[in-house]
């Protein structure tokens, strides 16, 4: 089994912390970058959508997993960041300047909202951004000067040295790039003092400002940088949506992004990348998995929502960490074959400790 | 003036549901911390149910409330028995993914058995009006005005003159001195449930034959959130009053605010609430425990 030995003060923030990463990592990203020669354009679709999930999953966990402020109300942001694109393309803006414009101002929105959201915390948090996106679902509905309101909008298709943007290899390559850079850009904060200032912030505000940690401002800078990639994440769903409607930025989206970062264990990056791959794929997976049920279940309207209600539930319950702790505890079952122990991860008993005085 | 007089009514007619629902939701917060975002679909569940046993089963009215109310408190009470008390120690936010897992099961089980479409069904009331000086007075906003009072005078009573109702309060408020008074904390704690179920099922009852039978009856839940933070988190008469204001509010804002602000009054309030004065008009104030 391994064991974290360092020799130097530095080792401890290194990116790739292992010696076998390196290789496995880039086997990984090369397999990827090949995709698009083995695979169908419907399959390239669905892994680019993988992708805009991945990154949405990414900015709401860095906000809940590593600054600890809930929010129920993400697809607010995809929705801003989508239709800020969308418009901006519509006014000839190129497509290079037009994303990250998108992204800046969903930031922007963020940082408006976060400054009112962080007087409140834990539940009440969670009901105003719930109720923050509920208000801008129905603000797009009624804006339709600039959004189109319910009867939607369509979502320019345009070109980046002759490649279309949209098209199913060029799209995927523009998914693929922007999810690495969002996640070595996450991954670059999170390993600086700002990063651990947020991790601070999430156990115990009192012990970080008593450091001299500024809690308000990393709690707004947090809920910024999460919106703005939410944006950019938006952004690129829009390419893939092709026709915005208020109808796809409901609450289910908002609770879906919940459930990626729950179930892929709060606190990774690895589990925000794992909870969006499950969770995108899931209703794949059940439409395929219909014609084996007998055909009394299988045409049931709500099957769907069932099962994302049981998989939440079972994680919850059973396995608290997520899939990241289910994957660290496979690694170590792997490493230290023989010799592993059963009660390697087992969990201490806890008591009740009341929330309700923070 | 007979518009204003109207508003009123209907107001307080619709914000008699949220009122109960919100009661619903104060009694399971404050006797196990978890915020209940399953409450309705509760109201779903028995709406459909009732819809099930008057339609289908050609029951009567009042039987087939009664039947409801039992059914959804011992679904209520075994939600907690087997489930929610396993999480009991973890953080707050395992409470709230747990009851909106719960929340899912629950919807797409009903939608499973009983299909997606909207349907109504009859009461002893619809249609019925009275007319006292040009207002018209809906006999089933009369009911449900009077069921509301009703229980929440019976749950005042309960909880101040049982000795289950005094249990409950105890339980609620320190589990450990309780139980070592003789509490069984533990059934006591799905007890509250089971109450709360109750309550759900007398709202959804009532609300679907104003609405219709549905699976958005669930969004009554954030009404109820907008509630109970305007009256104050946790306080068992703001609950009744933010109930009531944000149903008053609902209907005002209808009429006298622009177009599409019926729908997102309430949300505008919480947000508003909870950033200018975060314990509500009847809440507790109390500090920051590090």
């Amino acid at each position: 089994m391994h064991f974290d030995y360092h020799t130097r003060y530095r080792q401890g923030f290194a990116l790739l912390q292992r010696p076998g990463e390196r290789i496995s990592y880039g086997l990984l990203m090369a397999l990827l970058l090949v995709m698009p020669a083995f695979l169908s354009p419907f399959f390239l679709g669905e892994l680019s959508y993988v992708f805009i999930l991945c990154v949405a999953s990414l900015g709401l966990m860095f906000l809940t997993g590593y600054t600890g402020q809930v929010s129920l109300g993400h697809a607010a942001f995809l929705a801003i960041g989508a239709y800020a694109h969308a418009w901006f393309l519509a006014r000839g803006l190129p497509w290079p300047i037009s994303l990250p414009l998108a992204a800046l101002l969903t930031a922007t929105v963020g940082v408006l909202i976060g400054v009112p959201a962080i007087r409140v915390s834990g539940l009440y948090l969670a009901m105003v951004t719930l109720a923050f996106s509920i208000i801008i679902e129905h603000l797009i509905g009624q804006w339709s000067s600039v959004t189109g309101g319910f009867t939607g909008m369509a979502v320019e298709d345009p070109k980046i040295l002759g490649w279309s943007v949209s098209g199913p290899a060029g799209f995927y390559y523009t998914c693929l790039f922007v999810l690495v850079t969002v996640l070595l850009g996450l991954l670059n904060v999170l390993r600086s003092a700002t990063g651990r200032a947020l991790i601070g912030v999430r156990d115990s505000e009192a012990a970080a400002y008593a450091l001299g940690i500024h809690v308000q401002g990393y709690k707004i800078a947090a809920f910024g940088v999460s919106a703005g990639v939410c944006g950019l994440a938006g952004g690129l769903l829009a390419h893939h949506l092709k026709y915005l409607t208020p109808d796809g930025f409901t609450l289910l989206l908002s609770l879906e992004l919940v459930l990626m970062v729950v179930i892929g264990g709060l606190g990774s990056l690895r589990g925000a990348i794992l909870g969006a791959v499950l969770i995108s794929l899931l209703p794949t997976a059940i439409s395929r998995l219909k014609p084996l049920l007998p055909p009394g279940l299988a045409n049931q309207f709500g099957l769907e929502i069932f099962v994302f209600g049981l998989v939440l539930a079972v994680f919850v319950l059973f396995e608290p960490g997520g899939l990241n702790a289910r994957w660290l505890k496979l690694r170590a079952l792997l490493q230290s074959f023989p010799l592993y122990r059963r009660d390697t991860f087992k969990r201490n008993k806890r008591y009740m400790k009341s929330e309700r005085y923070r | 003036m007979q518009v204003l007089a109207q508003l009123t009514l209907n107001g307080i007619a619709v914000g008699a549901i949220y009122a109960l629902v919100a009661l619903g939701l104060v009694l399971i917060y404050k006797a196990t911390e978890v915020l209940n975002f399953a409450h309705g679909d509760l109201l779903v569940v028995s709406a459909f149910s009732a819809w099930g046993l008057i339609t289908v089963l050609g029951l009567p009215f009042w039987v087939a409330v009664l039947l409801v109310i039992v059914a959804v408190s011992a679904l209520s009470y075994a939600l907690d028995a087997c489930v929610i008390r396993r999480i009991a120690g973890q953080p707050q936010f395992a409470g709230v993914m747990l009851t909106i897992a719960l929340a899912f099961m629950l919807r797409g089980l009903v939608s499973m058995v009983a299909g997606p479409e909207a349907r109504n069904y009859p009461t002893p009331f619809t249609g019925q009006h009275s007319s006292l000086a040009g207002v018209a007075i809906g006999h089933l906003q009369l009911v449900i005005l009077g069921v509301t009072l009703a229980v929440t005078v019976g749950f005042f009573l309960f909880f101040r003159h049982t000795r289950l109702g005094v249990a409950m309060q105890a339980a609620s408020q320190n589990q450990l001195a309780a139980y070592l008074n003789g509490i069984r904390v533990k059934r006591v704690n799905s007890l509250v449930w089971a109450l709360a179920g109750a309550c759900a099922a007398v709202a959804g009852v009532l609300l679907a034959p104003i609405t219709l039978v549905d699976l958005t009856l669930w969004f009554v839940t954030l009404k109820a959130l907008a509630a109970l933070v305007l009256g104050g988190f946790g306080s068992v008469p703001g609950a009744i009053v933010g109930g009531l204001l944000i149903g008053l509010i609902e209907q005002y804002a209808g009429v006298y605010l622009p177009d599409g602000s019926k729908d997102v009054a309430a949300y505008l309030v919480l947000i508003a609430v909870l950033v200018i004065k975060p314990t509500g008009l009847l809440g507790e104030a109390h500090g920051r425990r590090v």
